[in-house]
C-alpha cells in the first residue's frame, strides 16, 4: 500500500463524489429538453443536496438504530467502490484489497441497509419499497456474477486493475464477442440496480409504483441528502465500471499528476456520454411492470451466460 | 496433548452425563452446561493442536466392543469439523444453562445433551469403521431424543421425530452398507488398512459405495430430496440444540462423503464431482427459496442450512471434478471454501439459532408475523443476529463473503477448460451461487426487519425482555467468532493447507497465501484482504459521520411520528409482513414453488358491493415431500393394511399359519 496509491483511491472517492450530482443534474437537463421543457439547471442537485444538508434532523419514534445507521453504510459501500473501481488510475491503493466480487458484495450491503432502513419506520410504503427492492437486486446477482465470470476468462483474474490492463494490452478483446454480450448484460443490470427507467422511475410521484423512492419516503433532511448522494453516487459507480471495463482507453497506469488528470478527462466524457445515451432512451420507453422486471434480467441473464460460453464454443 | 484433550473431552462429557442423571434440576441444568462447554472446549483445543501442528493423532482401544475395536485417528480433516463443532458447541452450552432453566431441563433431554456434543465430536475422530458407526449412531439417538424434549407442549415434535428417525436410519443403513462393503473389499476395518487396500476394489465397486455414501451422508447433511428430516426437525428441537445440529452435526455429512469418497476411495471418475455438484445446485436453490417464503424463524434458519449445505457440496463436487481432470491447486481452492464455509456456517448459523431461540423464550412465538419492533426491546439479540444475519448474506466485511469468495474465485477460475461439461457446469454453478446470495440477502432482511424493527405485531412482542445473562454470553460469544473469522480468515489459511493434504484425492499444497492481511490464492491472481476492506468501510463512515452529523450517530434528533400519507394513527397492522415481504420474489417463483392460496370474501348483507372480511390463506408444499415421499409412504402404508389383514391377532390362524409353515418346511426339506 504505497502512499500514492491511497492518494490515487482518496483523489477517486472525492471526484466522485463530487462530479455524482452534476452528472445526475445533466441527465435531468437533457431529458427536459427533449420532453419540450426548460429544466432546472445542472448544479440543482447540487443545490438541492446543500438545502437538506442545512435542515434539521427529524426521525420517525418508531424507527431503531438501523434508520440512522443506513445512510451511513449506504453511502461509505459506495464511496468504498469509488475507491477501488479504477476511474484514474491502474494504480489506486484499494485495487488488491476487493476485486469485482467484493465490489457487486458491497453494493449489496448498501442496498441491504437501505431496504432495512425502509421497513424501520413500519409503514406500509416503506415495506413495499424494501420489498421490491430486495427482489430485483436478488434477481439481478446472477447476471452480475455471470458477467464478471465472463470478462474474468481471457484475463485469468477477477481484479479489476488487472482486467483493465489485459483490455488495454489486447485491444481486440473488447470488440470480441465475450466482451460484447457482458457488456449488453451488465449494461441492462446497471439500469436495474440504479433503479432507472424501465425499472423504476426516479422522478415518479405515485408510490404505489415506486421502488427506490417508497423505500426512502421517510427520510428527511440530511439523512435524505445522504441517501440521495449515495444514489447518485451508485450511478456514477456502476456507469464508471461499464465504461472503464470495455473502453478503459485513457486511464492513467501511473500516478503521475499530468496523466491523473487527463484520465479525469477522459473518464469525464465516457460517463457523459453514457449517461446522455441513458437520458435519451428514458426519453422515449416507458417504465415497464414490476412483474415485467423479473423477464428483462432473465434476458440479461442469457446474455451473460453466452458471454461465459461463447468463447469454449466459438473456438 | 491432544491425547490429553480427548482424554478431558470424554471424561467431562461423561461427567456431565452423571450430574444430568443425579442432580435436581436447577443444579443440573447449570453443571451440564458447564460441562459440556468444557468437553467441546477440550475437542476444539486438540482440534486446534492438530490443526496448528500437522501431526496425526492416533488412539487403539482393540477390545471396546465384542466384535470390534474402536480406533481414533485425528487428522486435520477430522480436526476442522470437530473444530466447527466446538465453534458453536462451547457458546451453546453456556446458552443452555439459561435456556434450560426455562424449558428443557428434564433428566432425559440433560443426559442426552452432552451426549449428543461428544458423539458430533468423535464421529469425525473415529478411525476405523466399527468407530466411525458407533459414534454416529450415538448422536443419531442422542439428537432423537433431543428432538422429542418438549413433545409434551409441542405435539409438532412427535411427527418431527418420526421423521427424524426414519431418515436418520435410513442414513445409517446405507452408510453401514457402503462401510461393510468397503471395509469387505479392502480387507480391513481400520482407515489405514483400507487406504492400503483401495487398489483391491474394482471401479464397479468403488462406485456403489460411493453411491451409498453419498445417499447415507447427504440424508444427514440434510440436501435435497433427502433433506425433509431438517426442516421439521431442527425446529422442534430446543435452540441450543438447534444449533449444534444446524451449525456441526449436519456438516458431519459432508465430511463423511470427502472422507469416503476422496479419502479411503482416492477419488474417481469426473462425473463423481458432478453429481455432488449437481445434488449441491438443487439444493442450494431450493433450500434458500423455501427459506425465503417460510415465516416460521426457525423453519427458515433449517431450510438455510439445506441451502448452506448445497454451497459447500458445489465446493466439494467442483474439487472433485477438478482434480479428476488433473487440476490438484484449483481442487484444494475449492475444497479450501467449502471447508471454510463449514467453519463459518457453524459460527453465524449457530448464532442465528441461539438468537432464534432467545426470541423464542421471550415472546413464545416464532412466527415472524406475530414479532416485530425488538430492537428497542432486546438490544444483544438483535445486535448479535444482525451480525449472523449479515454472516449469512454473505457480504462484506463479514465472515460469510470471505467464503463465498473463495468458492467463486475456484468456480471462476475452472475456464478456459478443455471439458463441454466444465464449460457449461461452471457458469450455471456461478449463477446458482449468486441467485441464492442474492435471495438469502432477501431473506435475512426479511427475518431480520420483520423480527426487530418497526412497531411489535402483538401484545406478546411489545412486552418481550432480554434474555437472561448466561444467553446473552451465548449469542455475544458467537457473533465475536463471526467477526473474528470475517477479519483474520487469513489464520486458516495453513490450517486449510493441512486439510487438503489431508484428502488423498485431492492432495496438493497451498490453496491460500497470505501475509496476514491479504488473501491470495495459489495459482489465481486475484487477491483479497477482508481486514482492509473491513477498515476502509469504517473509515468511510467514520468520515460521513463526522462531516455530516459532527460525529454523534442520533445527533439532533427531532422525534415525529412517521408519515402516514394522510393519515394520522398509524398501527402495526398496516405494517408489511414477512409474508408480504416475501410474496414478489414468491410470485417471481410461482413455477417451482406452486402456492395454493385461498381468497374468501365475505360480503356485507346489506349490499355486495361492501366487503365485511377477507380471508388470505397461502400454503407451500415441499415439492420433494409432495411427489417424492408421500407416495412412497402410501405404498407402505398399503402394504402395512395387506399385512393387517394377514395377521388379525386370532390365534386360530396363527395355529394354522403355524402348521402350514410346518408343513411346508418338511415337504420341502423331505
Amino acid at each position: 500500500m504505497s502512499p500514492t496509491g491511497i492518494a490515487v483511491a482518496v483523489l477517486q472517492v472525492v471526484l466522485s463524489i463530487a462530479s455524482a450530482p452534476f452528472l445526475v443534474g445533466m441527465m435531468r437537463l437533457i431529458r427536459a429538453r427533449l420532453e419540450g421543457r426548460v429544466g432546472a439547471p445542472i448544479r440543482q442537485p447540487w443545490r438541492d443536496l446543500r438545502k437538506l444538508f442545512r435542515k434539521e434532523r427529524m426521525v420517525s419514534t418508531n424507527t431503531s438504530i438501523v434508520f440512522s445507521l443506513a445512510p451511513l453504510v449506504l453511502l461509505a459501500s459506495a464511496a468504498l467502490v469509488a475507491g477501488i473501481v479504477p476511474f484514474l488510475s491502474t494504480t489506486s491503493a484499494l485495487d488488491q484489497v476487493g476485486d469485482l466480487f467484493a465490489v457487486v458484495y458491497l453494493l449489496l450491503l448498501g442496498t441491504v441497509f437501505l431496504s432495512l432502513a425502509g421497513l424501520d419506520a413500519g409503514t406500509a410504503f416503506g415495506g413495499m419499497g424494501s420489498s421490491r427492492e430486495m427482489t430485483i437486486a436478488a434477481i439481478a446477482e446472477p447476471t452480475l456474477l455471470v458477467a464478471i465470470f465472463a470478462l474474468s476468462v481471457s484475463t485469468g483474474s477477477s481484479n479489476l486493475g488487472a482486467i483493465v490492463a489485459d483490455t488495454l494490452a489486447h485491444p481486440s478483446r473488447a470488440a470480441s464477442p465475450a466482451s460484447m454480450l457482458a457488456f449488453s448484460a451488465l449494461a441492462v443490470v446497471t439500469i436495474a440496480e440504479t433503479g432507472r427507467i424501465p425499472v423504476d422511475n426516479p422522478s415518479t410521484h405515485l408510490e404505489l409504483t415506486m421502488i427506490h423512492e417508497a423505500m426512502i419516503l421517510e427520510y428527511s433532511g440530511p439523512d435524505l441528502a445522504l441517501v440521495e448522494l449515495a444514489a447518485h453516487l451508485r450511478l456514477v459507480v456502476f456507469l464508471g465500471l461499464l465504461a472503464n471495463l470495455f473502453f478503459p482507453w485513457g486511464i492513467a497506469t501511473t500516478a503521475q499528476p499530468l496523466h491523473l488528470v487527463a484520465a479525469a478527462g477522459a473518464v469525464a466524457v465516457k460517463l457523459i456520454v453514457l449517461a446522455a445515451v441513458i437520458a435519451v432512451i428514458e426519453v422515449f420507453i416507458a417504465k415497464v411492470r414490476l412483474f415485467r422486471v423479473p423477464e428483462l434480467l432473465a434476458a440479461s441473464f442469457v446474455l451473460a451466460f453466452l458471454a461465459v460460453t461463447v468463447s469454449f464454443f466459438l473456438v | 496433548m491432544i491425547g490429553g484433550a480427548l482424554a478431558l473431552a470424554a471424561g467431562a462429557a461423561l461427567f456431565a452425563i452423571a450430574v444430568g442423571a443425579v442432580l435436581p434440576v436447577r443444579q443440573r441444568v447449570v453443571w451440564v452446561g458447564l460441562f459440556t462447554a468444557l468437553c467441546a472446549g477440550a475437542g476444539g483445543v486438540a482440534a486446534a493442536a492438530v490443526l496448528a501442528g500437522g501431526n496425526t493423532f492416533t488412539a487403539d482401544f482393540p477390545d471396546l466392543f465384542p466384535l470390534g475395536g474402536v480406533r481414533i485417528e485425528f487428522d486435520a480433516l477430522s480436526a476442522i469439523f470437530v473444530l466447527a463443532t466446538a465453534v458453536v458447541a462451547v457458546p451453546a452450552a453456556i446458552y443452555g444453562i439459561g435456556y434450560s432453566a426455562r424449558g428443557p431441563s428434564s433428566r432425559p433431554a440433560q443426559v442426552a445433551w452432552p451426549l449428543l456434543v461428544w458423539g458430533v465430536m468423535m464421529v469425525p475422530a473415529a478411525g476405523n469403521v466399527t468407530g466411525l458407526i458407533a459414534f454416529w449412531e450415538l448422536m443419531a439417538l442422542s439428537s432423537f431424543v433431543l428432538v422429542l424434549a418438549e413433545h409434551h407442549h409441542n405435539p409438532e415434535a412427535r411427527t418431527a421425530a418420526q421423521w427424524y428417525a426414519s431418515m436418520t436410519h435410513l442414513s445409517l443403513l446405507t452408510i453401514v452398507l457402503a462401510l461393510a462393503v468397503l471395509a469387505h473389499q479392502a480387507g480391513g476395518d481400520s482407515f489405514t488398512a483400507i487406504r492400503a487396500g483401495t487398489d483391491h476394489i474394482g471401479p464397479t465397486t468403488a462406485t456403489v459405495v460411493f453411491l451409498l455414501s453419498l445417499v447415507g451422508f447427504g440424508a444427514k447433511a440434510g440436501v435435497a430430496p433427502l433433506h425433509v428430516w431438517l426442516p421439521r426437525a431442527h425446529p422442534e428441537a430446543p435452540s441450543h440444540v438447534s444449533a449444534l445440529m444446524s451449525g456441526a452435526m449436519v456438516a458431519l455429512g459432508v465430511y463423511g462423503l470427502i472422507r469416503v469418497g476422496w479419502d479411503l476411495l482416492g477419488g474417481g471418475p469426473t462425473w463423481w464431482g458432478a453429481t455432488v455438484l449437481a445434488v449441491g445446485l438443487v439444493s442450494a436453490m431450493f433450500g434458500i427459496l423455501h427459506a425465503l417464503i417460510s415465516s416460521d424463524l426457525k423453519r427458515l434458519l433449517a431450510y438455510s442450512t439445506t441451502e448452506n449445505m448445497g454451497l459447500v457440496f458445489i465446493g466439494v463436487g467442483a474439487a472433485g471434478m477438478f482434480a479428476s481432470s488433473g487440476n490438484q491447486p484449483l481442487a484444494s481452492v475449492a475444497l479450501a471454501a467449502s471447508m471454510l464455509l463449514v467453519v463459518n456456517h457453524a459460527a453465524f448459523k449457530g448464532l442465528l439459532f441461539l438468537g432464534a431461540g432467545s426470541i423464542l423464550s421471550a415472546t413464545g412465538t416464532r412466527d415472524l408475523d406475530r414479532l416485530g419492533g425488538l430492537a428497542r426491546r432486546m438490544p444483544v439479540t438483535a445486535a448479535t443476529f444482525a451480525v449472523g444475519s449479515l454472516a449469512i448474506a454473505a457480504l462484506p466485511p463479514l465472515n460469510g463473503f470471505v467464503s463465498e469468495w473463495l468458492l467463486l474465485q475456484s468456480l471462476v477460475h475452472s475456464l478456459p477448460s478443455n471439458a463441454a461439461v466444465v464449460a457449461v457446469a461452471m457458469p450455471v454453478a456461478v449463477a446458482v451461487v449468486a441467485l441464492t446470495g442474492g435471495l438469502a440477502a432477501a431473506t435475512f432482511v426479511k427475518a431480520f426487519g420483520t423480527t426487530f424493527l418497526a412497531l411489535p405485531r402483538t401484545v406478546e412482542a411489545d412486552q418481550a425482555h432480554e434474555s437472561p445473562r448466561t444467553m446473552q454470553i451465548g449469542l455475544i460469544a458467537l457473533a465475536g467468532v463471526c467477526v473474528a473469522l470475517a477479519l483474520a480468515p487469513t489464520a486458516l489459511a495453513a490450517p486449510l493447507q493441512r486439510v487438503s493434504l489431508a484428502v488423498g484425492g485431492l492432495a496438493d499444497g497451498r490453496p491460500i497465501h497470505t501475509n496476514g492481511v491479504y488473501l491470495q490464492l495459489s495459482g489465481i491472481e486475484a487477491g483479497l484482504s477482508p481486514l482492509l476492506l473491513a477498515t476502509g468501510l469504517a473509515v468511510m463512515m467514520v468520515a460521513v459521520l463526522v462531516v455530516v452529523r459532527r460525529g454523534r450517530l442520533r445527533r439532533t434528533v427531532r422525534d415525529i411520528p412517521a408519515w402516514g400519507c394522510g393519515r394520522t394513527v398509524q398501527t402495526a397492522r398496516m405494517e408489511y409482513t414477512a409474508t408480504s415481504f416475501a410474496e414478489p420474489l414468491q410470485r417471481v417463483f410461482d413455477d417451482v414453488l406452486h402456492p395454493e392460496i385461498d381468497i374468501d370474501v365475505d360480503h356485507r348483507t346489506e349490499s355486495r358491493h361492501y366487503v365485511q372480511a377477507i380471508r388470505y390463506r397461502m400454503h407451500i408444499r415441499d415439492g420433494f415431500e409432495h411427489r417424492l415421499y408421500l407416495p412412497v409412504l402410501s405404498v407402505v402404508r398399503r402394504w402395512g393394511d395387506g399385512a393387517r389383514r394377514v395377521q388379525n391377532g386370532s390365534i386360530h390362524r396363527y395355529l394354522a399359519y403355524s402348521l402350514i409353515t410346518l408343513i411346508v418346511v418338511l415337504v420341502v426339506s423331505r
